[in-house]
């Protein structure tokens, strides 16, 4: 059974190397990274963002995350923010589309308003850090074309390199370079390149945990803006999975008492 | 009722407090630094100011969240303007969430609305004025609030017990009605008076783009008529709240770049049935200049069918706005609006704009002035109040 399906594994990569061209062996990669993804459910994450500008002044941001996994759509996602002080109770809701633009609430907890806003801003800075919204909304396969470019050396790891083009025109990207390793096909490093196709920023995965004995979660996202000078560090803490969340949990009411 | 309501709540919320494990106080301290362009119109009103404010929210959940107690105390303390300080419950509530419907006992703010020059359709908590001549500021209103949550949208129910008067600045104050308001002298139309029990129902879902409100209020009107009097040989507003209903729509369209808006009310029990609109639209430049800064465009018109008999000011007027968000680390953010009257050419103008100062400080600025306000135009009174504003805030 294990010998059968190293020979089946062994015949799909000799069949995707040698038959396959980059675009179809770069989307195989990406569905297969997908593939490994599905089936989460649901998400609770406790997220730190360390904002340093080139003179090493810092400030920091807290935020509470809570994803639910959308079968044939892209995932649900709220953002609860605790820090800076002034902005405690501020609440986001994005329900991600495959295709199409993204639907987004703002809560202003001040006014006790809720604000349907535009997503049209992907390139926009997410919280004034590196990370823009496309770079945190949920990474859907239809999102970009592909491109297998090369094998390279990763850490320990050996990795696939492919380059994603966004499909959507308002993104502030003409491409990506991903760093995919081929064990876990876990995201090591991305590259942005901005409209003008020169290096914006790097985006540097590190501290991999592995929860219900598949889905793999960064403890630390490391973003570099090559052209500020500006970093922003990611941390992870209190990942939690199929913690019960419905699409109850997802709506303006809700968003209206996230806590 | 509403006695016993507050008791039942102080209970809940001292056995919440006592088990505080889970609890958080969060809040703000704030001083406020006015400065007057001109003298005043009446020589009984101050000059320059300074004001202390502070509100704290204490929160706490328990049953994974599924129940909630919050309680937000509110106090300003005013260098000139006696009826400016005041301490206000903002929010002292029990909430219990089940899997399609919601309900809320207390003391509680809501929101109703999408546009942002005035908000028409906002009525469940009273205005309260001496905050911020916007009116954006509100009371705390004594609510039952039952919400139930269905694949055909969402239905508020609220019965509103415990009426709440509109405040206004004192005779010594600043940005008030050339004869001051009485407020100890309130009138009501309904015998009631201030016991009259109001009820109000809420509609609204999400259809794509479409986001969309329907509700109808029926009770004692926020905003009050006003009635001239003499009082020791001066003369006062006495305000008259009379019995309303409005039935209102609010609809937002979300078409990439634009937003679209619509407030419209029909309102009844204030002399005839008239009807009232803000309409128009928000048009977003993002990262203009390949910075990061967006720049906002903002236009609606204000309609009330009243004309100059309207208790507002906006009654065919327009407003144009810019927002600039800088989307830096400072959250630095600035709007510039102006109202301007289609009929006298009275006009408003206004600027705030924020940021915050290291991790628990913000700064404010705001300033309003009035200019070549007509005459018949009730912003008359506010004609010498052009003012700019600074308040500094800490947050813990």
């Amino acid at each position: 059974m294990k010998l059968s399906k190293l020979f089946a594994v062994g015949v799909f990569m000799i069949s995707t190397s040698v038959l396959a061209t980059p675009e179809q062996k770069g989307l195989e990669i990406a569905i297969e990274a997908d593939k490994r993804e599905t089936g989460f459910g649901d998400t609770t994450a406790n997220m730190t963002m360390l904002l340093k500008n080139r003179h090493g002044e810092e400030s920091t941001r807290y935020i509470r995350l809570r994803t639910l996994e959308v079968a044939g759509d892209g995932d649900k996602s709220m953002s609860i923010f605790d820090r800076p002080r002034d902005v405690k109770g501020t609440a986001f809701l994005s329900f991600t589309h495959k295709t199409g633009s993204d639907d987004q609430w703002l809560y202003l907890p001040a006014l006790k308003r809720v604000k349907r806003i535009s997503s049209r801003n992907k390139s926009g800075s997410f919280m004034g850090s590196e990370f823009a919204y496309e770079d945190i909304a949920s990474q859907e396969v239809e999102k970009y074309t592909y491109k297998y470019i090369k094998d390279d050396a990763c850490g320990d790891n050996s990795c696939f390199v492919i380059e994603r083009d966004p499909v959507d025109e308002l993104s502030g990207y003409t491409r990506q370079l991903v760093w995919i390793d081929k064990k876990e096909y876990r995201p090591q490093k991305v590259d942005f390149y901005d409209r003008k196709n020169t290096l914006l920023k790097t985006l540097v995965y590190k501290g991999y945990q592995q929860y219900l004995g598949q889905f793999w979660r960064a403890d630390e996202m490391y973003m570099q803006n090559h052209q500020t000078g500006k970093t922003t560090l990611l941390s992870w803490a209190n990942y939690k999975f199929r913690t019960g969340l419905t699409q109850r949990d997802f709506n303006k009411n809700s968003l209206k008492r996230a806590r | 009722m509403l006695f016993r309501l507050c008791a039942v709540l102080v209970l809940v919320g001292h056995s919440a407090f006592a088990s505080a494990a889970d609890g958080e106080w969060s809040g703000y301290v704030a001083t406020e630094w006015r400065v007057f362009i001109d003298s005043p119109t009446d020589n009984e009103q101050h000059g320059d100011n300074v004001s202390l404010s502070a509100q704290a929210e204490y929160y706490r959940e328990w049953n994974g969240g599924k129940q909630s107690f919050r309680f937000t105390p509110f106090i300003r303390i005013d260098g000139r303007d006696s009826q400016r300080s005041h301490a206000d419950v903002r929010e002292l509530n029990w909430t219990t969430v089940h899997d399609d419907w919601e309900l809320t006992v207390g003391i509680g703010k809501v929101f109703w609305g999408v546009t942002e020059s005035q908000h028409l359709v906002d009525i469940i908590n009273q205005t309260d004025l001496v905050e911020s001549p916007d009116g954006e500021e509100k009371l705390g209103q004594a609510m039952f609030k039952l919400s139930f949550v269905k694949d055909w949208g969402d239905l508020d129910l609220f019965v509103l017990p415990g009426f709440r008067e509109r405040t206004f600045p004192s005779r010594g104050g600043r940005l008030r009605s050339v004869a001051s308001v009485a407020v100890n002298d309130a009138e009501y139309a309904s015998s009631q008076a201030r016991d009259h029990i109001d009820a109000a129902i809420r509609w609204s879902n999400s259809f794509g783009d479409w986001d969309v409100g329907v509700s109808h209020f029926s009770g004692t009107s926020r905003d009050p008529r006003f009635r001239p009097a003499i009082d020791k040989g001066r003369t006062v507003l006495i305000p008259v709240y009379e019995t309303i209903d409005q039935t209102a729509l609010d609809l937002q369209a979300t078409k990439d770049d634009w937003l679209w808006k619509l407030e419209v009310i029909s309102r009844s029990g204030q002399g005839d049935r008239y009807i009232a609109a803000t309409g128009g639209f928000e048009y977003t430049l993002y990262g203009i200049n390949e910075s990061a800064i967006d720049l906002g465009l903002i236009a609606e018109y204000l309609y009330d069918e009243r004309n100059e008999s309207a208790g507002t000011p906006f009654e065919d007027d327009l407003f144009l706005g810019a927002r600039f968000a800088l989307n830096d680390e400072a959250s630095s953010e600035l709007l510039a609006g102006m109202i301007i009257d289609l009929d006298n050419s009275s006009r408003v103008m206004s600027v705030e704009a924020s940021r915050r100062l290291g991790d628990n400080w913000k700064i404010n600025l705001e300033a309003r002035f009035f200019s070549n306000i007509d005459s018949s135009d009730s912003l008359i009174s506010f004609e010498n109040d052009d003012f700019m504003q600074l308040e500094l805030a800490w947050y813990f």
